[in-house]
């Protein structure tokens, strides 16, 4: 089995959010970059394949060599080869474009993205990716076995979850539920050393286009302060909640 | 030329979150100068809509739609928008709807923003609001295809009344195979759900343990709220799942979050600041939800708490 998981570069989750050229780009100052956490469950889930059921893992980025040591991560994590299709993103249609190009000239059976982003959140690039190659989707993936030449997976609804199957090819937006925070690996110095030998490959990317652009960024306006209400005082509450905020 | 929204609705009635879909393309229509087709699947009474603006109605009959299937939804759409030339579809922030909107953006050649928060700034270059970064902050973007898709998030709009002359119209569209098979589905059922709810009840591990939560879910029970938990809570098993919020768990935009021993934290706080008024109960008057929330109480949850619901219920009888 050939697994492909889809790794996006994203800024660490306490990051401070700043942007420069005139609120235009990201400000990556000073900023710790990590795999995005929906990536990193899907990618440990994979990781499962490859032990129990002798999968080889690749793993994927679009972006500049900045994200090489976000590659090398998933690396020392494990995964077999990187690689990595240099431009910078433009929108997830580009990405998924770019994506879509290399998966049509390398069979993968299994391809693993995050259900999101938590930079840019589009929610969108496994969906994409899926609709271009013409082949099976998941999104809101919690739990995945692979036996064979099928697929049975489960998704997340609103207000429960359902089972599901199908034939392999897949494609999946993956979340916590594939594996569990206590399952996440941590890089040891074997698996470090490792990583430094195995490829990474880098390649030109193809000309894909976007659909979309980000012009321009900006953070919420400054938030009023907090109205304190005494403990002994709940029936002032209910009348904020009730007469100013009309939210009761 | 006309917008497209889509009506979603569960076991034939229209959802709550539709109507806000609804009232959003219809102002939205009104700015392009052009008219609102809504599309609506296996639902008998579609009158509601016409009441929130819609000018016409594509009503699905079909018992293959019965159960959601990302692929045939998205294509019945792309159908229905062809039918109507739709340069602008609709859609909300729900799981099914997310799921299917990039295979939609596929079928159509579209631009897709999600998690659009207001009508379009400017229709030339065409350019919208979406958040950002985990809700930290917004964005400006542009789609620059002929087709756009928007995916307004939850409670960002709300929902307006316009009653207008409805026509329906029965829309036929051609099926495909379907390549996914359901093999069970499993709802909470008597409990709302955050995705659908205006209230929801969130406790963290100010609670102690799962034993504490009887004065969670009677404050949620009396203002008919969902309930949910911050990540560790989730993690220790004490709640399940289903209910971690933030940033790594579910996106909540209710009109009033309510956070009883919870801290604060980045990470939580990223996944519920689309919320309108922010409510927080914590014994600790440095934590830093304190920062982030419109109303605080300084106390004790396990006094405060019983103490509110009681009030509640007088308020509510
Ligand atoms: C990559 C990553 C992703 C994460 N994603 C999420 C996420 O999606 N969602 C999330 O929630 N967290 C997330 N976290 C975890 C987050 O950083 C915090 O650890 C977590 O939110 C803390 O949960 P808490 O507020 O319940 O607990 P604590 O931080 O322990 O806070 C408990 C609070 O309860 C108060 N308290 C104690 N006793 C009482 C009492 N009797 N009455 C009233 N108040 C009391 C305390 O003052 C304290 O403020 C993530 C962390 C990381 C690293």
């Amino acid at each position: 089995m050939k697994v492909l998981v889809c790794i996006s570069h994203v800024p660490d989750t306490t990051s401070k959010i700043n942007f420069t050229d005139g609120d235009t780009v990201f400000d990556s100052q000073g900023v710790q970059f990590v795999i995005n956490p929906n990536d990193e469950f899907g990618l440990t889930r994979a990781m499962w394949f490859k032990e129990k059921q002798n999968a080889t893992i690749d793993v994927i980025n679009v972006g500049s060599s900045n994200t090489e040591p976000t590659l090398r991560k998933a690396l020392a994590i494990g995964a077999d080869k990187a690689i990595r299709i240099d431009s910078e993103p433009i929108d997830g249609m580009f990405v998924s474009k770019e994506i879509a190009e290399y998966i049509k000239s390398n069979h993968y059976d299994l391809i693993i993205a995050g259900r999101e982003s938590i930079d840019y959140n589009g929610g969108m690039v496994p969906g994409l990716i899926a609709g271009l190659l013409q082949i099976n989707f998941v999104t809101n993936c919690t739990k995945l076995e692979i036996e064979g030449t099928k697929a049975t997976f489960e998704r997340e609804i609103d207000g429960g979850k359902e089972i599901l199957s199908c034939d392999l090819p897949l494609i999946i937006g993956g979340q916590k539920g594939l594996v569990e925070e206590s399952d996440l690996r941590i890089p040891n110095m074997r698996g470090i050393m490792q990583a430094r030998q195995k490829p990474l490959e880098v390649i030109p990317p193809s000309t894909s286009s976007s659909k979309t652009k980000s012009i321009k960024f900006y953070k919420p306006a400054p938030r009023e302060e907090v109205k304190l209400v005494s403990p002994d005082n709940l029936d002032q509450l209910i009348d904020l909640l009730h007469n100013e905020a009309k939210v009761l | 030329m006309s917008v497209l929204a889509y009506v979603e609705s569960f076991k034939g009635k229209i959802k709550k979150n539709a109507l806000e879909i609804v009232s959003y393309s219809r102002e939205l229509a009104i700015k392009l100068d052009t008219n609102l087709v809504t599309i609506v699947l296996n639902v008998d009474d579609t009158s509601e809509l016409n009441k929130h603006g819609a000018s016409k109605v594509l009503k699905v009959t079909n018992s293959e739609l019965e159960s959601f299937d990302a692929k045939l939804y998205a294509n019945v759409i792309a159908q229905a928008a062809k039918a109507n030339n739709s340069n602008y579809i609709v859609l909300s922030s729900s799981l099914d709807t997310r799921y299917l909107a990039p295979l939609l953006s596929i079928e159509l050649e579209a631009g897709y923003i999600s998690n659009v928060v207001e009508l379009p700034s400017s229709l030339n270059p065409f350019t919208i609001k979406r958040t950002s970064f985990t809700n930290k902050a917004f964005c400006d973007s542009t789609i620059d295809s002929d087709i756009k898709i928007i995916g307004l998030s939850s409670n960002a709009f709300g929902i307006s009344e316009n009653n207008t002359e409805g026509l329906l119209e029965d829309f036929n569209p051609t099926l495909s195979e379907k390549k996914i098979t359901i093999n069970s589905t499993e709802k909470v059922s008597g409990k709302i759900s955050i995705a659908d709810a205006d209230i929801v009840v969130s406790a963290g591990r100010g609670l102690k343990g799962p034993e504490n939560w009887n004065i969670i879910e009677e404050l949620a029970e009396t203002l008919g709220a969902a309930t949910a938990c911050s990540k560790p809570v989730s993690d220790m098993g004490w709640r399940p799942h289903s209910e971690h919020v933030g940033q790594t768990g579910k996106p909540v935009a209710t009109n009033l979050y309510i956070a009883i021993g919870i801290s604060g934290a980045i990470q939580h706080l990223a996944g519920i600041n689309s919320s309108k008024i922010k409510v927080v109960i914590n014994n600790d008057p440095e934590a830093p939800f304190f920062k982030a929330a419109d109303y605080g109480v300084v106390g004790d949850a396990f006094d405060v708490v019983p103490r509110l619901t009681e009030k509640l219920k007088a308020f509510k009888a």
